[in-house]
């Protein structure tokens, strides 16, 4: 009985709150309707052209030949491998995808150990000129790509080592070093500094904390900076294009720019199956480690 | 890692100062470092300091400084490759007049700078909108935010054969779904044919990658305003629209900054999409300046006139880029 009253009066505040988003619901659902409309637009420019290069992929190339159209709409009535097959076989893109893995992972290995080294410093010893140092690696990444590759295809040719992988793995670090010692130094600067005091006060030496205390906590932006070092050092493409000339040294990405390419026509079901495959490791480590690349990407650039 | 502690405590009791097994009592912390032995450590860690950023300094310098003071250099030496070993003739600024004569030169500064500006406010008005979508709370916000960060992350050969596949003719979407609406569109070259639609593919697939970053940097901003300046602004009786205006857009500006940098001098140094999409054709229509460095160092082989363009670059990123650091002195 007293429950029947007491259940009374908060059901007739809620009536009444209810009411009030009720009058403007018809409103609301616009807006709300309008709003999912601008999403699914949004999200189909940005993911179609990615349908699109997987389909033309499919292809054979007769249906490519032919155009689209006709059988070959949106949807194709058939689908092949057979582009797959032949960007390895005849393309032989097998040597660039390794040279690329290999420059990138290479790359992201030394900017790991060289920026965390820098990070932890610039984060916590107290270094005279920290500022301009700081300052100074922020201006590097700005430095014109362009620029850069005269002087050092000379620079290469005299140590005799243009075409070849391995000097990139030192190239790149220009894209990976400014960004990856940004961020692992904000991210030094979060970890307590009572950690480390208290394994000082213990008596440990500093390179004793940097290994045993420090980088097991750091281990997250380590992971973050790492992600961000590989996908700038898979990407690139004017250091590659600049200082590599014959087939067998080629990157994944100039390669491609080589593919498909017949006196009458682009065979582009060749280079999009390329395309796809160098799409597949990037959109993982995006779709994986998405809440990271977006913390390391604006980590410490405002604040 | 307590045993680790106390075998450190067991070899060196001298340098704490105190018994370790004191260690282990509650003793009232002291402000600051407790270090006794403050002096030594403090020259040590700087000893220590010094050598762990040694490394990053030297390979940015290796692979920056030495080749702007390279480039400079050789922009005052006729130096080609193709006259034999590099002559290292001095020729004073013959380079660089021969440089700012050039028509084809002009025109590409023209191009970037027309480009840059069009691009950068392009990109900006709509990455705000993405921030804003990305911002607001709906079931499938994190769908959204991974569909709009994956083109961002694609090397840039994918998105301009993305794009390349889409605008050709025959194998292209764009002129398909045109020629639904009129047969005569059904097969409009776009690269390669005309100036102007070959530059709307180029802008196009550069927006359609760099977008996402402006967006991701704006969503950031919009995250670190506090709430309660909107509920303020709400119980004020501001409009959607006023709030907008006096709370979000001024509170944005940090963000705004740093896209508007970054975007800029990514904008300024095109040359990817450029060299994949067009080739900086059709002629030279849509060369830009650092297509025209990389034609002069690697094409051209021309060591001395590729300096002086490449000086002009460095000129302008780091006018652009010194506003930034100027503007956000960095915090240390």
């Amino acid at each position: 009985m007293t429950s029947a009253v007491a259940d009374d009066v908060p059901a007739a505040v809620a009536v009444s709150i209810s009411r009030g988003p009720r009058r403007v619901s018809g409103k609301k659902i616009l807006r709300e309707t309008l709003f999912y409309i601008a999403v699914a637009i949004v999200v189909l420019i940005a993911l179609f052209p990615f349908f699109w290069i997987l389909r033309t992929s499919l292809l054979s190339n007769s249906q490519v030949a032919a155009g689209v159209g006709g059988a070959n709409g949106i949807i194709p009535s058939h689908l092949s491998g057979v582009a797959y097959k032949n960007v390895f076989t005849e393309a032989s893109f097998f040597t660039p995808l390794l040279n690329s893995v290999i420059v990138a992972l290479a790359t992201t290995v030394v900017t790991i150990v060289v920026a965390s080294m820098a990070g932890y410093a610039l984060a916590r010893l107290r270094i005279a000129g920290a500022g301009p140092i700081l300052a100074f690696i922020l201006l590097a990444g700005f430095f014109p790509v362009l620029a850069m590759i005269g002087p050092l295809f000379l620079v290469l040719r005299y140590l005799n080592v243009l075409n070849n992988i391995y000097p990139l793995i030192i190239v790149y670090l220009v894209y990976t070093l400014p960004i990856a010692t940004w961020l692992l130094k904000n991210f030094f600067e979060q970890i307590p500094s009572e950690l480390e005091d208290a394994a000082l006060t213990d008596g440990a030496t500093r390179l004793q904390v940097l290994r045993r205390v420090v980088i097991p906590v750091a281990v997250p932006g380590v992971f973050t900076a790492a992600i961000l070092s590989f996908i700038l050092a898979w990407n690139d493409f004017a250091f590659a294009v600049s200082f590599l000339t014959s087939t067998a040294h080629f990157t994944a990405p100039l390669a491609i720019t080589t593919f498909g390419q017949s006196q009458y026509q682009t065979f582009y079901n060749l280079i999009d199956a390329a395309v796809v495959i160098i799409s597949i490791p990037i959109a993982l480590l995006v779709l994986f480690a998405q809440r990271r690349i977006v913390a390391g990407l604006t980590a410490g650039s405002f604040r | 890692m307590a045993a680790e502690v106390s075998t450190t405590e067991k070899g060196r009791p001298a340098r704490t100062g105190r018994p370790g097994h004191l260690a282990r009592f509650g003793r009232p912390k002291r402000p600051g470092r407790p270090t006794p032995v403050g002096h030594a450590r403090e020259r040590g860690d700087r000893r220590l300091g010094y050598m762990l950023v040694a490394p990053v300094v030297i390979l940015l310098l290796a692979i920056t400084a030495y080749p702007l003071v390279y480039n400079l250099w050789n922009s005052f030496h006729f130096d080609n490759l193709s006259y034999g070993n590099l002559p290292h003739n001095f020729v004073g600024g013959a380079n660089y007049s021969k440089m700012f004569k050039s028509a084809q030169w002009v025109s590409a500064l023209e191009r970037t700078l027309v480009f840059t500006a069009v691009t950068v406010a392009f990109d900006m008005v709509v990455g705000l909108g993405l921030a804003l979508m990305m911002h607001r709370r709906f079931r499938g916000r994190g769908f959204l935010r991974a569909a709009i960060l994956v083109p961002w992350a694609m090397p840039t050969v994918v998105s301009a054969m993305l794009w390349k596949t889409m605008f050709d003719p025959s194998a292209g979407f764009v002129d398909y779904i045109l020629g639904a609406f009129h047969p005569a569109w059904s097969s409009i070259a776009w690269l390669g044919a005309s100036v102007w639609r070959s530059w709307i593919a180029i802008f196009i697939a550069d927006s359609w990658k760099n977008i996402p970053f402006v967006a991701i940097i704006l969503l950031a901003g919009l995250q670190i305003i506090p709430n309660d300046v909107y509920e303020a602004a709400r119980i004020d009786g501001a409009s959607w629209w006023q709030s907008f205006r006096s709370v979000t857009l001024p509170m944005l500006k940090p963000a705004m900054s740093v896209a508007l940098i970054f975007r800029t001098i990514q904008a300024l140094l095109v040359f990817d999409v450029i060299y994949i999409m067009t080739g900086g054709g059709p002629g030279n229509s849509t060369e830009t300046l650092s297509f025209l460095s990389y034609n002069t160092f690697i094409i051209n082989t021309d060591f001395g006139e590729g300096g002086a363009m490449s000086l002009v670059l460095v000129v302008l990123a780091l006018a652009v880029s010194f506003v930034y650091v100027r503007a956000f002195r960095p915090q240390t």
